[in-house]
């Protein structure tokens, strides 16, 4: 009986103090090795809130959080995070950009200087897997918003984690570009297999990318209900105008509504 | 331009060259104008030399005492540039100190608000009681008239780093040290040099005013003796220079902006850079 690789067990988060906001209560999950999960949900139902219990950037008010199978008791270097906005520091090139973690996370800060001919082919190979050959000594604000977030994926993944936490990470995207990168990132997925938490607001990314996505109530955010998609992979995007395809896409929007209809909406 | 750019495009060139030619032409333009305004009206309304003298007649005063003009720039000169650099190291010092800890922002940061409310031509006196007339307390006041701008700026650059960003590196294990130099220091550079063009200016104001008050050299000190002797062409001709000096210390501090953070004024200067994709 393996335990599963992420572990929340009955968590809450209140922010600022006890009378504070309530974000999450009572929320379980686990997600096994290799797995990629998606988190849905009405909008402010603390799904942020979550990734950042999971990554060890907070504590949890209540309830444990366990990864790899140890309490998290504060900042996991075994995640990488990438976010809505892409956040590449502007005075470094793309290829610097991403190999900003491994000067930081440990063991690579040490052997930076020692290996860093190997590092760099490393953030150059992972470049090229998300279509970013080329681009390497050009800085992220003469690359398209689509191109900064690649990169920031790349970022996220340079330091090979286990466990990728991706809140949003293509919500400010046009539906083309946005299209694209599932692409890149099913294919990074496939080529790697960490494990994902996808946390989205966007039912059709959810399905084609997730093999199981979970709704969250709202706030405060727990979650409700779980749908898996057994579509075999490498699933390609004419697969999302499929009756079956739309049919979970449907099935789970009814849910949200029916998770939002229950809550009064005084949720700020 | 591509070589194979359309006839058009070399149009545009040229019009923006030109453009960029009467840029550069312009502030010379507007002073030049400036100057002949002033000797105009001066001798169309018929002013005294004593209230207002025309640029012609401080452009005289000049050649005149050009040799002690040029002794006192260079003295005020040094004491504006040593009190400026001292300002720059202190309020580097304290604007990460600031910006990267709540507790020093909130514990100092009404202390250096009512610090620098005090006038510093009131400071002076008690400079010249601690150190006697002279160099160090125009250095001193220069240094206390210019550190703020630089703190304040250093502090907002490094506090503001986003917090995405920091949750990114936070998460990878990064010591707040590490958050600092990797993203902090960076970031607050654009806001540091922005700050040094305002603190070169107010360093002049501060070592002059500290020699009009005490001192036997500098261009304060000249500019006193000056129109204590109703020589009020010389007087102008000192503000003139201590004008003239401001503008190249300015002007070495765009340059340097210009080379270390070029990034933060992207696509000003070069439409090339912006791409699509």
């Amino acid at each position: 009986m393996a335990t599963p690789f992420v572990r929340i067990d009955g968590v809450a988060m209140r922010y600022g103090g006890a009378e504070g906001t309530l974000a999450l209560q009572g929320a379980s999950l686990a997600v096994e090795e290799g797995e990629f999960v998606a988190v849905v949900g009405p909008s402010g139902c603390g799904k942020s809130t979550l990734m950042r219990l999971v990554t060890g950037l907070w504590p949890p008010t209540e309830g444990h959080v366990a990864v790899a199978g140890r309490e998290v008791t504060g900042p996991l270097a075994i995640a990488g995070m990438a976010f809505q906005n892409p956040t590449l520091l502007p005075w470094r090139t793309i290829l610097a950009n991403v190999m900003l973690p491994l000067e930081v996370v440990e063991p690579h800060r040490r052997a930076l200087r020692a290996r860093r001919a190997e590092y760099e082919r490393k953030a150059r190979d992972l470049l090229r897997l998300v279509g970013l050959e080329g681009f390497e000594a050009k800085f992220p604000w003469q690359l398209s918003g689509g191109m900064q977030q690649r990169a920031s994926l790349c970022r996220a993944l340079v330091h090979d984690p286990r466990l990728l936490m991706l809140d949003e990470p293509f919500g400010a995207l046009d539906v083309f570009t946005r299209e694209d990168l599932w692409d890149v990132l099913q294919e990074v997925w496939l080529a790697r297999r960490p494990t994902v938490i996808l946390v989205t607001h966007d039912l059709k990314e959810a399905v084609y990318l997730a093999d199981r996505v979970l709704i969250m109530s709202a706030r405060p955010g727990r979650i409700i209900a779980e749908r898996s998609v057994p579509h075999p992979r490498p699933r390609r995007l004419e697969l999302t105008y499929e009756p079956e395809f739309q049919a979970i896409v449907h099935e789970l929007r009814d849910r949200i509504s029916e998770a939002r209809r229950a809550e009064p909406a005084d949720a700020a | 331009m591509p070589r194979e750019a359309p006839r058009s495009a070399e149009a545009l060139a040229a019009a923006a060259a030109r453009r960029r030619r009467l840029e550069r032409a312009l502030p010379w333009l507007v002073i030049a104008a400036m100057f002949l305004l002033w000797e105009a009206a001066v001798r169309g309304f018929g002013i005294e030399p004593f209230i207002l003298p025309a640029p012609s007649v401080i452009a005289e005063s000049m050649a005149t005492w050009w040799r002690p003009l040029l002794a006192n720039a260079w003295a005020t000169l040094l004491t504006t540039v040593a009190g400026f650099l001292l300002a720059v190291a202190f309020g580097l010092l304290l604007g990460i100190a600031i910006g990267s800890s709540v507790l020093v922002y909130r514990g100092l940061y009404p202390l250096l608000i009512g610090f620098n409310s005090v006038p510093k031509v009131a400071v002076v006196p008690v400079l010249v009681i601690w150190f006697g007339a002279g160099f160090w307390p125009a250095v001193l006041t220069a240094f206390l008239i210019s550190f703020f701008p630089i703190v304040v700026n250093v502090a907002t650059g490094i506090a503001t780093v986003e917090p995405e960003l920091r949750d990114v590196l936070r998460a990878l294990g990064a010591r707040e040290r590490d958050i600092i130099a990797k993203v902090g220091l960076p970031r607050a550079m654009p806001y540091f040099f922005a700050s040094l063009k305002v603190a070169i200016t107010v360093a002049f104001v501060g070592s002059i005013i500290s020699e009009t008050v005490a001192a036997n050299e500098g261009i304060g000190h000249l500019m006193l003796v000056a129109s204590s002797r109703f020589d009020v062409p010389l007087v102008f001709a000192g503000l003139i220079v201590t004008g003239v000096m401001g503008v190249l210390m300015y002007w070495i501090a765009v340059t340097i902006e210009e080379r270390t953070t070029g990034w933060a004024t992207r696509g000003q200067n070069d439409p090339r850079l912006a791409a699509g994709g």
